[in-house]
């Protein structure tokens, strides 16, 4: 063991490219985290596993920018929620238009169309669902009564494309087409040319009319979802998350993980292996007979009943991996200590008359500090990828969702045999690219530290 | 300390670990499967008297019938020694004593593919098909490990020697499970040459069984190994680099001994003992990651059996998977540690 100062270090370190690299995807990662803690509410990711809060999102959508590489553009899912806004009072009518303009650009027809809205009115409305098309095609899709209400109250609904009055008055309007609309559903038939079913690119515009015979009638929240088959930057799954929200929060999660459990591991293990090779004799070998106890748990196997029956909460698996943690540093941590004991100088402390406390703090301690540092970046990627592990395994955290989760939910649901890739290597990228920004740090510190390994 | 003595202290210290892991185990679990064995006896008890008309014909109220199976349950409970609180001495002494002796009970939900539900059987079922997967896997690593390792160590700064190092370090970084979802994507999905689920579909008794495991066991065995021999050859390249500056190889060198046999013989050979205790290491090892691994690729051992028991919750199975895993990594412990006293004796004396 030599003994290194901490100037050496830093000097050392910045010659070592891999190290440097380290350091850099490890800013990147915080950098990551930052972001994800600002831009992202914490609600929305304590929404995670809330079905209903991902309703208007598309199933299992492939990431946006694959349709920079594909000749054949992938409809996209768009959700427009801020409608073009216009009144008309005449005599005892009053009519409300939202108008939804959406450029189509696609090589394939929409999956559905959705239009959801809370009206307030009073007394009886009709509402009237209309689109102009980009060949200048008007075509009526619904007209239908809402529900009588007495008061100036609020009323809710949805309209899916699958409704059967649409269909009803697009088959109407058949002469348009030079088709048969007997068995397209209605998002392939307002999204078509006229002359043959293919889709048909520009802008179309939704125009959306409620009559009534009250001035006050509003349509409050107007929201129309084109549902497609790409979404966001990361893509979604099976239940309709935005992956680029599970990802963007697994990042300090995961360095939480890693870093607690490494660094209170490390200290944890160095004071037990100092302490035991310090104090030698009887209390050292009985330490180290624990230690070997410790050692020989299987800890897999361990930890899965621990969150199965104690709690799976996040911070008890933190703790958790504490405990199988400390053992291989403290051995180390004790031979070392055995060594530096006979040092003159901690004789000569010893002979002072210091206590043993402050001769293990203030002579033995600082002697391996930076052994200690090497070890916490090459635990790291160890605490990172058990908790991963677990949570593959469906034993994660409900209320935090982690890189390990996301991909339990992609196996479950069979991602891998049905080509759904962006759910399965972003996660994993990830859970590598952490690994290995502290790889490279450890290796790089543990190359100064022991420059035995350098050759 | 004589080989004898080190023996016996290594062998002490493993039974009590394994004493230790079943007590925590029993603590652990110990509520939950008092009142699952309550609900079996309760189902046992009704089910016999349904069985059996005359009993309940013998009662001329509902109430009167009603207590007596009441007063059966309690005495079955009773001779069964289940009155007493689950965490009285007696009886984690008697669970421990069963388990010990591998009577693991009736599992809950859970049956063998033959059908039985008893624990041990299921066990005993899984396990050869694990012990086959991480056998193999670990065989070929360590060959494909050791001459990787050897050449690489002998050849310092060569290519190959920068490839299998960062190759090392990349793949360790890269969860096993992870990977196999990835080979599923690309050999099952893009590319269709193996089966996307590692339980083959026709009974076991069909005599194309073990043809059809083995093909199945394909995509597993390929994952394991990719992740797996990286580090081992660079753990062997560090032997191997640390060996050749000793004196006696430096001599060999100098009166003009063959490179390729002072590698392979003199250098591997003095490498042997770290290796072959390492190699104990990892074998038991592989089987702690086994549980991920085949849940997976679904390949039908005792780590798809565990993770099916966590699922349903079926605790008879769980606490003897977790002794039957728990015995196997402590022997390997035990073995590997024989092995490097065998070897080196300055560990017994230290």
């Amino acid at each position: 063991m030599s003994s290194v100062t901490p100037t050496e270090i830093k000097e050392e370190f910045f010659k070592n490219k891999i190290g440097i690299a380290g350091i850099v995807i490890l800013s990147i990662l915080i950098l990551t985290s930052i972001i994800a803690v600002i831009t992202i509410p914490v609600e929305t990711f304590k929404e995670w596993n809330n079905p209903g809060s991902w309703i208007s999102y598309p199933k299992v959508a492939i990431p946006v920018w694959v349709n920079l590489f594909l000749s054949e553009k992938i409809p996209e899912h768009k959700i427009l929620e801020s409608p073009k806004i216009n009144y008309d009072n005449a005599e005892n009518i009053s009519v409300t238009y939202h108008q939804f303009g959406i450029n189509f650009d696609y090589d394939d027809f929409p999956n559905d169309f959705i239009y959801e809205f809370s009206a307030k009115y009073s007394g009886s409305t009709l509402l009237q669902m209309d689109i102009i098309r980009p060949d200048g095609i008007h075509l009526k899709l619904l007209s239908t009564s809402l529900p009588n209400l007495d008061s100036n109250s609020i009323h809710s609904e949805r309209i899916f494309s699958t409704d059967d009055s649409i269909k009803k008055n697009l088959i109407l309007q058949s002469s348009k087409f030079s088709f048969s609309l007997d068995n397209l559903s209605a998002e392939d038939i307002v999204f078509s040319k006229t002359e043959k079913q293919e889709p048909l690119k520009g802008n179309y515009v939704f125009l959306i009319k409620m009559y009534g015979n009250n001035s006050e009638n509003k349509i409050q929240d107007s929201k129309l979802i084109i549902g497609g088959k790409a979404f966001g930057i990361m893509g979604t799954d099976e239940l309709r998350r935005d992956l680029a929200v599970g990802l963007l929060w697994g990042t300090p999660l995961a360095l939480f993980i890693g870093l607690v459990v490494s660094i209170a591991s490390v200290v944890l293990g160095l004071l037990y292996g100092v302490y035991a090779g310090y104090r030698g004799k009887k209390t050292d070998e009985v330490m180290m007979r624990f230690n070997d106890v410790i050692y020989a748990l299987p800890a897999l196997p361990f930890l899965i009943i621990l969150s199965v029956t104690i709690s799976n909460s996040i911070f008890v698996l933190v703790g958790f991996l504490m405990v199988f943690g400390w053992v291989g540093i403290a051995k180390v941590a004790r031979s070392m200590s055995l060594q530096i004991k006979t040092r003159g100088y901690v004789e000569a402390a010893t002979m002072m008359g210091q206590t043993d406390s402050k001769i293990v703090l203030r002579h033995i301690l600082p002697q391996l500090l930076p052994y200690a540092f090497a070890s916490i970046a090459i635990s790291v990627p160890a605490a990172i990828t058990t908790e991963a592990g677990l949570s593959f395994l469906g034993l994660g955290d409900p209320s935090f969702p982690t890189w390990g989760q996301i991909l339990h939910d992609a196996n479950v649901y069979g991602a891998a045999s049905r080509g759904l890739w962006w759910w399965i290597l972003p996660p994993g990228v990830m859970i590598a690219v952490t690994g290995l920004a502290f790889v490279f740090i450890g290796n790089a510190l543990d190359s100064i530290v022991n420059p035995k390994l350098k050759r | 300390m004589t080989l004898k003595r080190y023996v016996g202290t290594r062998l002490v210290t493993m039974f009590g670990v394994l004493m230790i892991t079943l007590l925590i185990t029993v603590l652990l679990v110990g509520s939950n499967m008092d009142s699952i064995l309550k609900q079996g006896v309760v189902f046992q008890v009704r089910s016999e008297i349904t069985e059996n008309p005359k009993i309940s014909e013998s009662f001329s109220s509902v109430d009167e019938f009603e207590s007596f199976v009441q007063m059966q349950i309690e005495q079955r409970i009773k001779t069964l020694g289940l009155d007493e609180p689950w965490y009285s001495p007696q009886r984690i002494g008697l669970t421990m004593y069963k388990i010990l002796t591998l009577d693991f009970g009736r599992a809950t939900f859970l049956t063998s593919d033959s059908g039985s539900s008893d624990v041990k059987e299921i066990i005993l079922e899984k396990l050869p098909r694990t012990i086959l997967l991480f056998t193999t896997a670990t065989i070929i690593i360590s060959v494909i490990g050791i001459f990787l390792g050897a050449f690489s160590g002998s050849r310092v700064g060569s290519i190959v020697d920068r490839l299998t190092s960062s190759f090392a370090v990349i793949s360790s970084s890269f969860p096993v499970w992870w990977i196999g979802m990835l080979m599923i994507f690309l050999f099952s999905f893009v590319y269709q040459i193996f089966p996307a689920r590692a339980t083959p579909l026709i009974p076991s008794s069909d005599p194309n069984y073990i043809g059809s495991l083995l093909y199945h066991m394909a995509l597993p065995l390929i994952t394991i190994v990719m992740i797996g021999f990286g580090s081992w050859a660079y753990l062997v390249r560090n032997f191997i680099v640390g060996i050749m500056q000793e004196d006696f190889i430096i001599a060999k060198k100098t009166i003009g001994v063959d490179q390729k046999k002072i590698i392979y013989s003199h250098a591997l050979k003095n490498a042997a003992p770290p290796i072959v205790t390492i190699l104990a290491l990892s074998l038991s090892g592989s089987l702690g990651g086994a549980i991920i691994t085949e849940a997976v690729f679904d390949w039908p051992g005792m780590g798809r059996l565990y993770f099916e028991a966590i699922t349903v919750m079926d605790l008879p199975i769980i606490i003897g998977a977790t002794y039957i895993l728990t015995v196997f990594f402590l022997i390997s412990i035990f073995i590997a540690d024989l092995l490097y006293g065998y070897f080196d004796p300055r560990v017994r004396v230290g």
